[in-house]
C-alpha cells in the first residue's frame, strides 16, 4: 500500500534540490578563511541564526517522533516544548551565550578548555564527535526506511542521494550554507505542514471535535476523559496518564536536566548562535527561536493526536505493529498520504526531506568544527596555517558524512543500536548541564572535579539504568542489565527522565565535593569572561529597553506560560 | 556584501507558488475528495505565491537601499 506520487510532485522535490544545491554553490566564493567555514564570519543577522537554531534541531526524527508521541501520548508531548524546549532557550540567550560568545571560543568543547582543563575538552569533544555521527547516521537510517516503507523508494538510493546534496551544500558554503539552507528549510516545514493540520482539524470538527475524539481514546485506554487533550490536569499520579509519568519527574528530569542539557551545551544548536554577528545578536538568537518554536506543537504534534483520534473513532486508520498495538511512527505519513492530493503532496514530502537535511547539515557542521578545531588542531597538528585547517574542514565534512552513512548501515544491520545509541547519549548528555552550570556560575569549580564529575555522572546514569526496568520490559537493553531489578517505572519516559535527574545529581554533587578537595588552577584573572561573577556586567543600554534580551525573554516565558495555562 | 537570504527563500516560494496554482486550475476535481473536497493546491498555492513576493520584495528592496549607500558613499 505505496502512496502514489504524480509528475508534479517529483517536480516540486527537485526544485527545493536545485535551490538547495545553488545557495551552496552561490556562497562558495564568500569561504575565504576558517572563520568563514566553521563560523560563518561571525556575519549572521539575529533572526537568521535563530530560525538555523530552531531548524538544526528539526531533524526528521523530530518531525516524525514528536508526531508519533501526539499519537500515543496525546497533548502531554507540548510539555517537550512548553516545559522543555522554551525555558531552556531563554536561559542559554540570557545567561550563558554572554560566555559562550564573549568568550570567544569557536566551539563548547573549547569553552570547556578555556574554563576548565584539556582532559574535560577532549572527553567532551570525542563524546560529542561520535554522537554526532551516529546521530545523524541513525536519522539517515529512519528517514530511508520510511520513505521505503511509504513510498517504494529504494533505501539505498535514498541514502546516497540526500547524502550527496547535504555533502555538495557544506562542502561549497560551509556554516553560512547550513544556516542558510536551514532558514530555507524552516519555511518549508511550516508552509508543508500547515495544510495538514488545518485540514485534519476541519475534518475531525475543529478542536472541541478533536476534544471529543480524544476523549473516546482516552477512556478506551482506561484513562479519565482528559488524558489525551490535557497537559496537566492527569500529571499527579504516574498512573493516571499515558505517559506514565508524574510531577515531579516531569519538571525535574524533561523541563530541567534534559532540556536544559540539550539546548544549553549541545554544540549542533549554540553553533548557531556562535555565528552572529553581535553579542546583542546572540543573546537573542535563541530567544527568536523560541517565538516559531512555541508554536510548532500545532504543527508537529496535533497530526499525530488527529491520526489517533481517527484511528479510534474510524477504525483502522494507522497500521498495526507486529504486536498488535498501532504504529505510531507512521501517523505523520499516513496524514500526509490520507489528507493531500498530488501537488501539495509533494509539498509535504519535500517538507520532510528538509526537515531530514536540516537535520543532519546541523550534526554534520558542528562535527568538522568539532573535529577540526578540538580534535585535529589540538592534538594531531597544531599550528598549521588557517588555510590548512579550512582544508581540514572541509575533508571532515567529505569523511563524516561517509561516516553517517556507515552508521546508517551498522544500524540496518543490528536492530537494537538505535535504543543503545540513544541510550548512550542520555548518559553522556545528562550530566554535562551540571558542569556548565558549575562552570559559568562557581568560580571555585576545577578542571578535577568537572572531569571526573562527568565521568561519575555518567556511571551513576549507567548503574541507574541497570538497576530498574520500564514496565513491561524484560532486562536487557531497557534497563534492569545489572541482575537485580530494584524498582520498575510505569514506562520508558518516566525511566528516561529519572535517569537524568541520577546523572545530574550525581555530577552535580561530584563536581562540587572534588573542586573543593582540588587546587584551582586558573586565576580569577583567567576566568575573565568564561565564569559569571568575574564579567563585567554586559550593557544593553544601547538599545532601547523593549529591544533588549532581557524583555524578549520575559515576553516569550509569558506567553509559554499562556499557552500551558490554555492546554493545562 | 553577501548574498541575501530571502532573495533565494522568494524565489522558491514563488515559484512552488505559481506551480501549485497553474496545477490547482487545470488539475482534475476528482483528486480533491482527499482534501475534503477543498482545491487546496490552488488555494495553498496562493498562500505560498503571496509569502515568496513577500520575501522578495524584501530582499529587492534592501539590496536598493544598500546600492544607494554605497553610490553616496
Amino acid at each position: 500500500m505505496h502512496i502514489q506520487l504524480g509528475a508534479i510532485d517529483y517536480t516540486i522535490l527537485i526544485i527545493y534540490f536545485a535551490f538547495v544545491l545553488g545557495i551552496g554553490w552561490a556562497l562558495r566564493r564568500f569561504i575565504k578563511s576558517g572563520d568563514d567555514f566553521f563560523l560563518s564570519g561571525r556575519a549572521i543577522p539575529a533572526w537568521v541564526a535563530g530560525l538555523a537554531f530552531m531548524s538544526a534541531n528539526l531533524g526528521a526524527q523530530e518531525v516524525i517522533g514528536m508526531g508519533a508521541s501526539g499519537a500515543k501520548y496525546g497533548m502531554m508531548t507540548s510539555h517537550f516544548y512548553w516545559l522543555g524546549a522554551i525555558p531552556a532557550m531563554v536561559f542559554v540567550g540570557i545567561f550563558m551565550m554572554p560566555f559562550y560568545y564573549g568568550s570567544r571560543a569557536r566551539s563548547v568543547p573549547e569553552y570547556l578548555k578555556l574554563r576548565f582543563d584539556e582532559k574535560t575538552r577532549g572527553f567532551n569533544a570525542m563524546t560529542f564527535a561520535v554522537m554526532t555521527v551516529f546521530s545523524s547516521g541513525i536519522s539517515m537510517y529512519a528517514l530511508a526506511k520510511l520513505l521505503e516503507l511509504v513510498l517504494g523508494w529504494d533505501f539505498n538510493a535514498s541514502i546516497l542521494v540526500s547524502a550527496a546534496i547535504v555533502l555538495v551544500y557544506i562542502f561549497l558554503g560551509g556554516l553560512t550554507s547550513a544556516i542558510y539552507n536551514e532558514v530555507l528549510q524552516f519555511f518549508l516545514i511550516v508552509l508543508g505542514f500547515l495544510p495538514l493540520t488545518l485540514l485534519g482539524l476541519k475534518d475531525v470538527g475543529g478542536w472541541a471535535g478533536l476534544t471529543a475524539k480524544l476523549h473516546v481514546v482516552a477512556t478506551q485506554a482506561g484513562f479519565a476523559p482528559g488524558a489525551w487533550s490535557e497537559s496537566w490536569r492527569h500529571v499527579g499520579n504516574a498512573h493516571a496518564n499515558p505517559m506514565g509519568v508524574e510531577w515531579f519527574g516531569l519538571v525535574m528530569g524533561l523541563g530541567f536536566v534534559l532540556s536544559f542539557g540539550y539546548w544549553c551545551t549541545d554544540f549542533l544548536v549554540v553553533q548557531r548562535a556562535m555565528a552572529a554577528n553581535s553579542m546583542v545578536a546572540a543573546r537573542r538568537t535563541p530567544l527568536l527561536a523560541a517565538i516559531p518554536k512555541m508554536l510548532f506543537p500545532f504543527l508537529v504534534i496535533v497530526p499525530g493526536m488527529i491520526a489517533i483520534a481517527l484511528h479510534v473513532t474510524r477504525g483502522g486508520f494507522l497500521p498495526l505493529g507486529a504486536d498488535g498495538t498501532p504504529n505510531y511512527n507512521l501517523a505523520v505519513p499516513v496524514m500526509l498520504g490520507h489528507y493531500l492530493p498530488t501537488g501539495l503532496l509533494g509539498l509535504g514530502l519535500t517538507a520532510l526531506m528538509a526537515s531530514f537535511m536540516s537535520g543532519m547539515a546541523g550534526n554534520v557542521t558542528a562535527f568538522n568544527t568539532v573535529w577540526t578545531y578540538d580534535i585535529y588542531q589540538s592534538y594531531i597538528r597544531p599550528g598549521q596555517s588557517d588555510k590548512h585547517y579550512l582544508r581540514m574542514g572541509q575533508a571532515a565534512t567529505v569523511f563524516g558524512i561517509l561516516f553517517s552513512v556507515a552508521a546508517a548501515y551498522v544500524t540496518t544491520r543490528f536492530n537494537n543500536i538505535m535504543d543503545m545509541l540513544q541510550l548512550v547519549f542520555a548518559f553522556v548528555n545528562a550530566p554535562l548541564f551540571a558542569t556548565f552550570l558549575l562552570g559559568m556560575f562557581w568560580r571555585r569549580a576545577t578542571g578535577h572535579g568537572a572531569f571526573f564529575g562527568l565521568l561519575i555522572g555518567t556511571g551513576v546514569a549507567a548503574l541507574h539504568n541497570g538497576l530498574v526496568l520500564p514496565l513491561g520490559a524484560v532486562p536487557g537493553i531497557k534497563g534492569g542489565f545489572l541482575g537485580a531489578v530494584i524498582h520498575t517505572y510505569p514506562s520508558e519516559m518516566a525511566q528516561n527522565f529519572w535517569t537524568a535527574i541520577f546523572a545530574w545529581t550525581a555530577c552535580f554533587v561530584a563536581t562540587i565535593v572534588i573542586s573543593l578537595l582540588t587546587q584551582r588552577k586558573k586565576s580569577d584573572d583567567e576566568l575573565k569572561g568564561l565564569v559569571y561573577a568575574l564579567t563585567p556586567r554586559l550593557k544593553d543600554r544601547e538599545s532601547p529597553w523593549y529591544k533588549q534580551p532581557a524583555t524578549l525573554g520575559v515576553i516569550v516565558l509569558g506567553l509559554t506560560v499562556v499557552l500551558n495555562v490554555i492546554f493545562w | 556584501m553577501k548574498l541575501d537570504v530571502r532573495l533565494p527563500i522568494g524565489m522558491m516560494f514563488t515559484l512552488l507558488g505559481a506551480i501549485l496554482v497553474v496545477f490547482g486550475l487545470v488539475s482534475d476535481r476528482a483528486i480533491y475528495a482527499r482534501s475534503l473536497g477543498i482545491d487546496v493546491n490552488l488555494w495553498w498555492g496562493l498562500v505560498l505565491l503571496a509569502f515568496g513576493l513577500v520575501m522578495l520584495t524584501f530582499a529587492l528592496r534592501s539590496r536598493r537601499a544598500q546600492g544607494d549607500n554605497g553610490a553616496t558613499r
